[in-house]
């Protein structure tokens, strides 16, 4: 089983200039089973990226152990896939030369790759935009292309930086369906970091929201409205009074860090 | 056909100047109507409102030909072909006429002989105030003021009516009377004056090397011309007569006399070096004053007046003469007019250096044409054609000789009987030396080829070694440090500072100029592929590192695509500076191309030529400037959309 172990994960950025240093994360500690969703929920400045670049392989830690299914992770790997807020697609390639990327940097034969491709366009909705260049997609449809561009590589993990933070409201509520979808389907592992408490209560099957200085996972929670969300609508899980009152409670606990770090400040 | 459509430029430019008209007046009708149409449908500051509008593309071109052709005075040729034959004729009249005008004030404010009298006396003045010291006796002294005193005196007496002789009189007098007598035959008009069969069959005006005919071909320029002719010897008189009296001559004589005393006499003191020289110069400055006061031109203002009054009469019924043609001076020929000198009736002003928009087309044809036996291309060169380039001469010249000489084994020998045994290196040295037949390709020719083939080879290289060090600058700190400093300090300096270093050191040949322009495209395409790579997203790095590409891959796939637009946009930079600097490189040094034309044709003040290379450069600019921004919208149509 390819478990993500995180031990006293702790890192400490240096100001080049003025030499000061700050406690981005300090003694991270948790366990993410094969085949859970995890949502990353926390004011900004709290750290959550900086973890999520880590466990990418982005940055190193300063102190504390980092291990997919027992391996250090040292550096970036494609069995880490990303995806990232803007997307960050390939626009001089077509929506098919960006999905099948990973697999033609690897090398692999092509007819399989082609199939693949083809599949995974119709597993996120884009039968037919193989050929269609990237830059005449809609920000919705782009963000199910780094979706399949992730995902036609079969990662064992799936790092989320905010993948919908820039989709308007409605395209927002059918990619959280989606993610959900394929968190099903694929059964793979996937970390989504996210600024918005209802997307993260609806996606995480655990939650974990992170406080800042130094950043650390305040507190964590285990939902099931992730699991509701594969078989009901979204839309009548928020009605749900246990999604209300956690809700409620997270957003005063996020309330009272913020005027935590003003009142400081 | 070239001959005929030549021979009736005239014509075709009146034509042309018809159809501009029509044109111009059409677009703007257009123009108008459309303005109206779209008015309610836009506001101002609205981007769309730029839109389209060929229409007003066609009134600026064709506003832009007409203004051409009139300052040319090529409407002036189409619409009046023989108004510039008249104009010689009358120009004949000024250039006859103008030693007497010099004399007089009509072309400048003063009489000559005012100007002579004032500038002289002053100079008098400043000369006896600055006598050295020390270097003349005191009996040689006063000879020179006294000297100095009677020029003085001299001008008095030459420029007082009271000691004019009768002579002097009568020849004034006589040449106010030819002068009156030559404008009653101007006033009597051309009458039955027939222009001679000899004129009529002169080449128009603009078909042949000599500009404009001289010979009159109307009864008026025969008039014209005769009158011309005949002032010629009044001019003569003029000119020959002296303000000469008794007095007048006493005093001259006696002058000569003074001042050669003291220049032919022994000096009196003893001198070194510098006095001797200060000497001999003050002497001179006195003898060179009396010599231009001696020849007694200086007349009295009162006796130039009847001759003033005759000019000023004779150029009124010059005026009166030319009638219509007048006006058409006035308003065709913007600029100094037709002016006769010695040999030729030229144009003068615009109508000189801007040449007629239909002698260029024929310049260019002339140019353009390959047959150089005919008188086409310039200086043994086409202007653009092809020719059969030896395959082995381009070997020659990419293989250098030195790669045969490390090759094992030896050169031949002669053997026992004197004759030449070649080895395997020999027959590899004369395939290196493009001494061995390969076959021929057809291949460009031509100055503009030259010109083209410098651009094009330079950007070649410029790209090839500019762009891969450009995105490693762009990722390396190695890379950026290193080679950062040495191109920012040799980029700034312009192309043209290095030109005659770089001509210096690789000769006037291709090969120098090529370097020069790859200086200036290598460091233009370093810095824009640098931006593009430098300017790569970070989370698009991150992605590819996460789907698993290796470093070459990300630098292959990912940067370079990345840093296309900024390199395309490079390459069209780097093509506009390198034609600019290739023209400028061309005029210092060469045999062939565009700049080498236009060089030439500046030393012989050719202003055709200049004018077509001039517009050879602009078309071929803009030609390469269409062709990138083609080839731009091709390969990156995501610009702007990312």
């Amino acid at each position: 089983m390819s478990d993500l172990i995180c031990r006293d994960l702790c890192m400490t950025f240096r100001d080049a200039q003025s030499g000061a240093e700050v406690e981005a994360l300090k003694n991270i500690n948790f366990e993410l089973k094969q085949g859970e969703i995890l949502a990353v929920l926390g004011p900004s400045g709290c750290g959550k990226t900086t973890l999520l670049n880590m466990v990418a392989g982005f940055l190193n830690p300063t102190s504390g152990d980092l291990t997919l299914g027992g391996v250090d992770i040292e550096g970036p790997g494609a069995e880490r896939g990303m995806v990232f807020q803007q997307g960050a697609l390939f626009e001089w390639l077509t929506v098919a030369r960006n999905v099948d990327f990973g697999l033609r940097m690897s090398g692999a034969p092509e007819a399989e790759t082609a199939e693949k491709v083809l599949n995974w366009l119709d597993t996120v909705g884009l039968q037919g935009f193989g050929d269609t260049p990237t830059y005449q997609l809609s920000g919705g449809m782009q963000q199910r292309v780094a979706l399949a561009r992730c995902l036609v590589n079969d990662p064992s993990l799936i790092l989320m930086d905010e993948p919908l933070g820039a989709l308007d409201a409605l395209t927002r509520e059918k990619m959280q369906s989606l993610i959900l979808e394929l968190w099903k389907k694929t059964g793979k592992t996937i970390i989504v970091i996210t600024h918005s408490v209802e997307e993260a209560l609806l996606l995480g099957e655990r939650l974990f929201v992170m406080a800042p200085r130094p950043g650390r996972i305040h507190r964590e929670y285990n939902l099931p409205f992730a699991e509701m969300g594969l078989t009901r609508s979204l839309r009548e899980i928020k009605q749900e009074q246990e999604f209300s009152s956690i809700r409620e409670e997270i957003l005063t606990m996020i309330w009272d860090m913020e005027e935590e770090i003003m009142g400081h400040g | 056909m070239a001959e005929w459509l030549s021979d009736n430029r005239a014509i075709f430019a009146l034509l042309t100047i018809i159809g501009l008209l029509i044109a111009f007046v059409w677009s703007i009708r257009v123009g108008v109507l459309q303005t109206r149409l779209r008015a309610r449908d836009e506001v101002f500051g609205d981007p769309e409102r730029t839109k389209g509008g060929w229409y007003w593309a066609v009134c600026g071109v064709a506003a832009l030909m007409l203004v051409w052709f009139y300052f040319s005075w090529g409407a002036a040729r189409a619409v009046f072909p023989n108004a510039a034959n008249e104009l010689c004729q009358i120009a004949k009249i000024g250039e006859s006429l103008a030693p007497i005008s010099a004399a007089l004030p009509v072309r400048s404010r003063y009489l000559k002989s005012t100007t002579l009298a004032v500038r002289n006396s002053a100079q008098l003045e400043a000369l006896s105030t600055s006598m050295p010291e020390g270097v003349f006796s005191a009996d040689e002294a006063r000879r020179l003021e006294t000297s100095v005193d009677r020029t003085r005196q001299l001008i008095a007496l030459l420029s007082n009516p009271e000691f004019t002789s009768q002579a002097t009189k009568r020849s004034l007098a006589d040449v106010e009377g030819q002068l009156a007598d030559l404008t009653g035959k101007l006033e009597a008009g051309p009458g039955d004056m027939m222009p001679s069969p000899e004129a009529l069959t002169q080449s128009r005006w603009g078909t042949s090397e000599v500009e404009i005919p001289m010979l009159p071909m109307t009864s008026r320029g025969v008039m014209f011309d005769h009158v011309s002719a005949e002032l010629v010897d009044v001019s003569k008189d003029f000119l020959s007569i002296r303000n000469l009296s008794p007095r007048v001559e006493d005093m001259i004589a006696s002058t000569a006399e003074l001042i050669n005393s003291v220049k032919k006499g022994e000096p009196q003191v003893d001198l070194d070096e510098n006095g001797a020289k200060a000497r001999k110069a003050y002497v001179k400055a006195v003898e060179r004053i009396f010599k231009r006061i001696d020849d007694a031109t200086i007349f009295p203002a009162q006796a130039m007046e009847g001759i003033n009054n005759a000019v000023a009469k004779l150029n009124a019924t010059v005026d009166d003469a030319k009638g219509g043609l007048g006006i058409v001076e006035a308003t065709f020929f913007p600029g100094q007019g037709i002016v006769k000198s010695k040999t030729q009736c030229t144009e003068q002003g615009s109508g000189r250096w801007l040449p007629k928009p239909s002698d260029v087309v024929v310049t260019f044809v002339t140019l353009a044409n390959p047959d150089m036996s005919g008188g086409g291309g310039y200086k043994g060169t086409r202007l653009l054609w092809w020719k059969w380039l030896s395959i082995a001469d381009v070997v020659g010249f990419l293989f250098p000789d030195s790669i045969v000489d490390m090759l094992p084994g030896d050169y031949g020998t002669h053997g026992v009987d004197g004759e030449f045994q070649p080895t395997y290196k020999d027959h590899m040295l004369a395939f290196a030396q493009g001494d061995v037949y390969l076959g021929s390709v057809p291949m460009l020719d031509g100055h503009i080829w030259d010109s083209l083939f410098r651009v094009l080879v330079a950007m070649a290289f410029g790209i090839m070694l500019g762009v891969p060090l450009g995105i490693y600058m762009g990722v390396s700190r190695l890379f950026k440090s290193f080679f950062d400093p040495l191109i920012e300090l040799y980029r700034p300096v312009p192309p043209l500072a290095w030109a005659p270093l770089i001509l210096t050191i690789f000769g006037i040949q291709d090969d120098g100029k090529i370097f020069l322009l790859f200086m200036v495209a290598f460091a233009i395409m370093v810095i824009s592929a640098r931006t593009g790579a430098s300017g790569t997203q970070l989370s698009k790095i991150r992605a590819s590192h996460s789907l698993g590409a290796t470093d070459r891959q990300i630098l292959r796939y990912v940067i370079l695509p990345n840093a296309l637009p900024e390199i395309l946009t490079g390459v069209r930079i780097s093509i506009g500076v390198c034609w600019g600097t290739l023209v400028a490189a061309e005029m210092l040094a060469g045999t062939t191309g565009i700049g080498f034309i236009e060089n030439v044709a500046r030393t012989v003040s050719d202003y055709e030529l200049i004018w077509v290379t001039i517009l050879i450069m602009g078309l071929l600019g803009l030609l390469f400037d269409l062709v990138m921004r083609w080839v731009i919208g091709k390969l990156i149509p995501w610009r702007g959309k990312g």
